[in-house]
């Protein structure tokens, strides 16, 4: 059974097409990574996918239709959205207390565990934290949770680069076990590069591409191109050209290796870098 | 015994789980005033009749000729313990609901509640119990507490005097006082029950402005009915909405008549034959109702 499974997903708000018929399947044990311009869609996704709002077409979870189960699917799904949305009144203690009393899947001696490697106090409110505090409260709270899907929203939006950092850390050595399952989206794109087992762009409530890491890893190849090299490269058809300290830097997607090592240096190209050029290739259609 | 985490994790999950117990525990956390408004309240009071103690032996010797002003006299701090502090947990209730259901969309922790297993009727309902069970039992409580400490201030007080000792515990019934106000703060509940479930629901729905979407509504009625047909009924209305409980759960004193016992004055079976107490609860239910299936739709702002 797939983790998720969408088909012909659609949302409006009014005369705004949030999601266009998106058909999605997550597997189980996938770290799969949302990447899309702001307004793509992808947090309406995300939303549909926790049952948060309603939409058309089908969407299972879990094998759950996420909005009219949304309690019973949150027994074994997590959900951390951007840093703002812990109760500000709340203390650490009670927190631990509330998520305990309420989550059959929740394990106290864990999330101490992790809050112990932190200097965040117990008898603190909430609104007494620091943003990256309250970011690793709530991944202290939802590592101890035994969840099969993690949502991810933006979560490190905001944070310096060490809890940036320490963030994606302690997910995956501490959290991620292949059995779980992971979905991000992030504009932070490159630091979660090295993270994600497949990566999805979406434009428009459209996804525009997707492939596993390891696919995409073989499939898209960048070169810097010796400026003599240029039209020789161009022949190739990359799929993208850029300057960068006035040396050419094409993409390209399926190319022959070793034609191209010896226009340049190859290298695999960062998600940021592929997202544009999908994306300006996508939005010359629009 | 196997020791395969797969395992393990397929099995049915042991921990005991109370999403509505610890729904309210939470709400009392997120809101003090639900508790330290009433005891608020009752120190202010316990401080001012405590200073009244003093001169209680000279006012009651001024009443002894006169039963009902003896009565007066006597049952005052009581009286306005309860009606005070009562007061002080109606505005506690309707600042609570007027926030209850805004307050988590405004700070974005709706996203937070929503990320766990705890359904919306759970937490709809929770909300609703603070201003209908909680605040009304803990009301009931305080007062209790408060009116005892008072007792027993006016008791040292008159210590010296016999006779008028034996005046206050003969104005002062004391066990049935207590039990008719367990009756009363059962009968307000229900009674307002229709207007805190209106609030909540309207906490829910609006975008801002909680307060006026709540209430303008109603005097928009009230004051058309009033310019177009000259009637002020929907005013009266209003006002029985609010305090219409009195008279049908008691039979008002009337001036001049001897004191009743205070079970003699409850009027359980008018009270219940209301139908403006059941079309009341029936509004409450059909409130709730929209408020648990709209709460299902709620995002942050």
């Amino acid at each position: 059974m797939a983790c998720i499974e969408a088909r012909g997903l659609r949302k409006a708000f009014g005369s705004t097409i949030a999601l266009d018929g998106v058909d999605l399947r997550v597997e189980e044990g996938r770290i799969v990574g949302i990447i899309g311009p702001n307004g793509a869609g992808k947090s309406t996704a995300l939303h549909a996918i926790l049952g948060l709002i309603p939409y058309e077409g089908e969407l299972k979870v879990l094998g759950r239709d996420p909005w009219s189960e949304r309690d019973q699917l949150m027994r074994d799904v997590s959900f951390i959205a951007d840093v703002a949305v812990m109760p500000r009144g709340m203390r650490v203690s009670q927190a631990l207390d509330y998520v305990g009393g309420v989550h059959p899947r929740f394990d106290r001696g864990k999330a101490e565990g992790f809050l112990a490697k932190t200097n965040i106090n117990r008898t603190s409110k909430v609104r007494e934290l620091s943003k990256g505090m309250v970011t690793q409260l709530h991944l202290a709270l939802v590592m101890a949770i035994d969840a099969k899907l993690l949502v991810l929203d933006e979560p490190t939006i905001g944070l310096d680069i060490l809890y940036r950092k320490q963030f994606y850390d302690s997910l995956l050595n501490d959290y991620f076990d292949r059995s779980r399952t992971i979905v991000v989206t992030t504009h932070q794109v490159d630091e979660i590069q090295d993270v994600l087992t497949d990566v999805m762009f979406v434009n428009h409530g459209r996804i525009v591409m997707e492939c596993g890491m390891e696919e995409f890893e073989s499939r898209y190849v960048e070169v810097m191109v010796r400026p003599e090299n240029l039209p020789a490269a161009r022949a190739f058809k990359p799929m993208h050209e850029r300057q960068v300290f006035g040396r050419s830097i094409l993409l390209f997607d399926q190319a022959n290796r070793d034609d191209l090592a010896a226009l340049g240096d190859l290298r695999t190209p960062g998600i940021a870098d592929l997202f544009v050029a999908v994306m300006g290739n996508h939005g010359a259609d629009q | 015994m196997t020791a395969d985490p797969l395992v393990a994790r397929e099995v049915e999950p042991s921990a005991q789980t109370r999403p509505m117990y610890w729904s309210i525990r939470r709400e009392l956390w997120e809101n003090r005033s639900v508790y330290a408004a009433p005891v608020v309240t009752a120190c202010i009071m316990l401080f001012g009749f405590f200073i009244s103690a003093i001169t209680l032996p000279h006012r009651m010797r001024a009443a002894m000729a006169d039963p009902g002003k003896l009565h007066g006299v006597v049952a005052m701090p009581y009286d306005t313990t309860a009606g005070l502090i009562l007061v002080t947990a109606f505005l506690v209730g309707v600042f609570y609901c007027l926030d209850a259901l805004h307050g988590e969309r405004r700070d974005r922790s709706i996203l937070f509640w929503k990320s766990l297993p705890v359904s919306d009727r759970t937490t709809v309902l929770a909300k609703i119990a603070i201003p209908l069970v909680i605040l009304p039992l803990f009301s009931y409580a305080v007062i209790l507490v408060t009116q005892l400490i008072i007792l027993t201030a006016n008791t040292i007080v008159l210590l010296g005097n016999s006779s008028q000792l034996a005046a206050l515990y003969q104005n002062l019934k004391f066990v049935q006082l207590s039990i008719a106000l367990l009756y009363a703060v059962i009968a307000i509940a229900l009674w307002h029950a229709p207007l805190y479930c209106w609030l909540l629901l309207v906490s829910g729905w609006a975008k801002r402005a909680v307060f006026l979407w709540a209430v303008m509504p109603f005097l928009a009625i009230g004051v058309f009915t009033k310019i177009a047909f000259g009637s002020a009924s929907f005013f009266t209305f209003l006002g029985d909405r609010l305090a219409g409980w009195f008279n049908k759960a008691f039979i008002a004193p009337q001036k001049g008549a001897p004191q009743l016992d205070p079970l003699a004055a409850m009027t359980p079976g008018t009270f219940l034959s209301t139908p403006s107490l059941w079309l009341g609860l029936v509004f409450a239910a059909l409130c709730l109702a929209a408020t648990i299936r709209m709460r299902r739709y709620r995002e942050p702002m």
